[in-house]
């Protein structure tokens, strides 16, 4: 559904991703993940159009997106930081993002309705507490019934029931047939949500793999630990290359 | 094209209701009905409120135009991942933020005037210019606050651009004209001087408005020589000045705004 293909991004003289080559399926949730500065956040970026790579190519379902718009109607997006304008409300956030989206456009509202935020639809948005702003951000996420949804640390500012109700949702999108991609620094979470493991390591994928075979390469029994395991030899790796 | 007026829309809505337009408007009317209702003069009173009116249009539209630029990145990155291009919601916010200004700004002085407008009524016209290039001064400084705020990173830093650019064309060109005038006083320094002044769009708002208050008397030969410039077709010519100045950082910010990485 998703191939990224040859991929390289440098800000400045810094090479944030170096030659990247990935597939995300359908029916799958992939989590990226790495130590700071690894180039998760300009991969989604890239993804999302925000970050112009400078060689390679994005398909999505066969088609290059980079330098289009049209393509993100496909896309759910939920952002790490949530902030708004102030003083709209949080109906008309949801009325203005409908609006951007066009008519007959499918609405899926049940995280919107577990949330119950339309409860709180007239109060203005600068007034509100930082996890009912990331209550919002999980919400417009799924709102479309997007085939690809992308998560930035999606459960962090949660709490646990609204985090366990999120889950639930991703874990019914992929069963649904969604491509997933989900940045995480949580071992969890991960472990919760993950089929597919994605470790960057300065800007190069370190390991890609299901978890099973993540499983395997480190011969742990457990997620967290094979996890764990991936990180520390990342980090000897790095040490290695650095002397 | 189309996401341009929805985003327009809900830039306004949001603006609208803010506190620091609202107390913009009422600032300006307080100082407006001040100058009417107390000054004896009306001439006076529209050359005083002009001398506000340049200062304070341009820094309130840079600052608060940065300023309300930085603060909208999160919820710009969220724009920018839904189906919308980057024009769109570059020149949506651009004409929200414009428009509400504008808006605030005519109700802050128009509507002072028209109050006393019965008794003075040749200042129509007068007035009437003095909001035209005031709207043209917003247009222009918030797409120069918007260029900056998209070109630092760094809020400080950009801050400290958009008050500097603000300094230069309202304070420091007034220094540079005097210091040309001094310099090239024996010799023919008219022309000189009229390109100096339409290099900077507050000088050229500044003449536009003096030339109509029939002060110009004042300002010795230079003001006949700009009597001679606007007087035919020259109004005109400024006009076109002030569109070129609205849409070289207009269309610098689109440039930048859409190559940006966020």
């Amino acid at each position: 559904m998703i191939q990224i293909q040859h991929v390289s991004k440098s800000f400045d003289t810094l090479r944030v991703l170096d030659d990247v080559s990935l597939e995300m399926e359908r029916g799958t949730v992939t989590a990226i993940l790495g130590p700071n500065a690894s180039g998760k956040s300009t991969l989604i970026k890239c993804l999302l159009g925000l970050v112009h790579p400078d060689q390679g190519r994005i398909l999505i379902d066969g088609e290059p997106v980079l330098g289009r718009w049209q393509y993100r109607s496909k896309i759910g997006y939920m952002p790490q930081i949530a902030r708004f304008p102030e003083n709209l409300t949080v109906d008309e956030l949801f009325r203005m993002l409908r609006d951007l989206r066009g008519p007959g456009t499918d609405i899926d509202i049940e995280v919107f309705a577990r949330y119950e935020l339309g409860e709180i639809g007239g109060k203005r948005l600068g007034t509100l507490s930082g996890g009912t702003r990331q209550k919002i951000l999980a919400a417009v996420a799924f709102l479309f019934g997007p085939q690809i949804l992308v998560l930035d640390e999606p459960t962090v500012g949660l709490d646990p029931v609204s985090a366990t109700v999120f889950k639930d949702k991703v874990r019914k999108e992929r069963d649904a047939g969604r491509a997933i991609v989900l940045s995480s620094h949580l071992v969890n979470e991960v472990e919760e949500m993950a089929d597919r493991i994605v470790y960057l390591l300065d800007g190069k994928p370190f390991f890609v793999g299901t978890t099973d075979e993540l499983k395997r390469a480190t011969s742990e029994r457990h997620v967290d630990r094979a996890l764990v395991n991936l990180m520390e030899q990342a980090q000897e790796s790095r040490h290695g290359t650095r002397r | 094209m189309e996401h341009v007026g929805r985003i327009l829309k809900y830039e306004l809505h949001n603006l609208v209701r803010s506190k620091w337009l609202i107390g913009i408007a009422a600032v300006l009317f307080i100082v407006t009905e001040a100058l009417f209702r107390f000054g004896s003069d009306p001439a006076r009173a529209v050359a005083s409120l002009m001398n506000i009116v340049l200062i304070v249009i341009p820094l309130v539209s840079v600052v608060i135009g940065t300023v309300s630029f930085y603060n909208a990145r999160e919820f710009n990155e969220l724009l920018m991942a839904q189906p919308v291009s980057r024009t769109s919601i570059f020149l949506g916010k651009l004409a929200g933020f414009s428009a509400a200004l504008c808006g605030a700004y005519l109700v802050g002085v128009g509507v002072p005037f028209l109050f006393h407008a019965a008794g003075l009524r040749e200042y129509v016209g007068k007035v009437g210019t003095l909001l035209m290039v005031g709207c043209a001064f917003i247009v222009i400084f918030s797409a120069a606050a918007f260029y900056v705020a998209t070109r630092f990173e760094d809020r400080i830093r950009g801050l400290g651009a958009a008050l500097t650019m603000w300094f230069l064309l309202s304070v420091v060109w007034d220094g540079v004209i005097l210091l040309y005038v001094h310099m090239f006083r024996d010799y023919p320094y008219e022309t000189g001087l009229l390109a100096l002044v339409f290099i900077n769009p507050i000088d050229l708002g500044r003449i536009v408005v003096l030339l109509q208050l029939d002060i110009s008397a004042l300002m010795g030969y230079t003001g006949a020589v700009f009597r001679n410039v606007f007087g035919a077709g020259g109004i005109l010519l400024a006009a076109g000045a002030m569109l070129v100045y609205a849409a070289v950082p207009v269309v610098a910010g689109l440039r930048l705004f859409r190559s940006r990485d966020f």
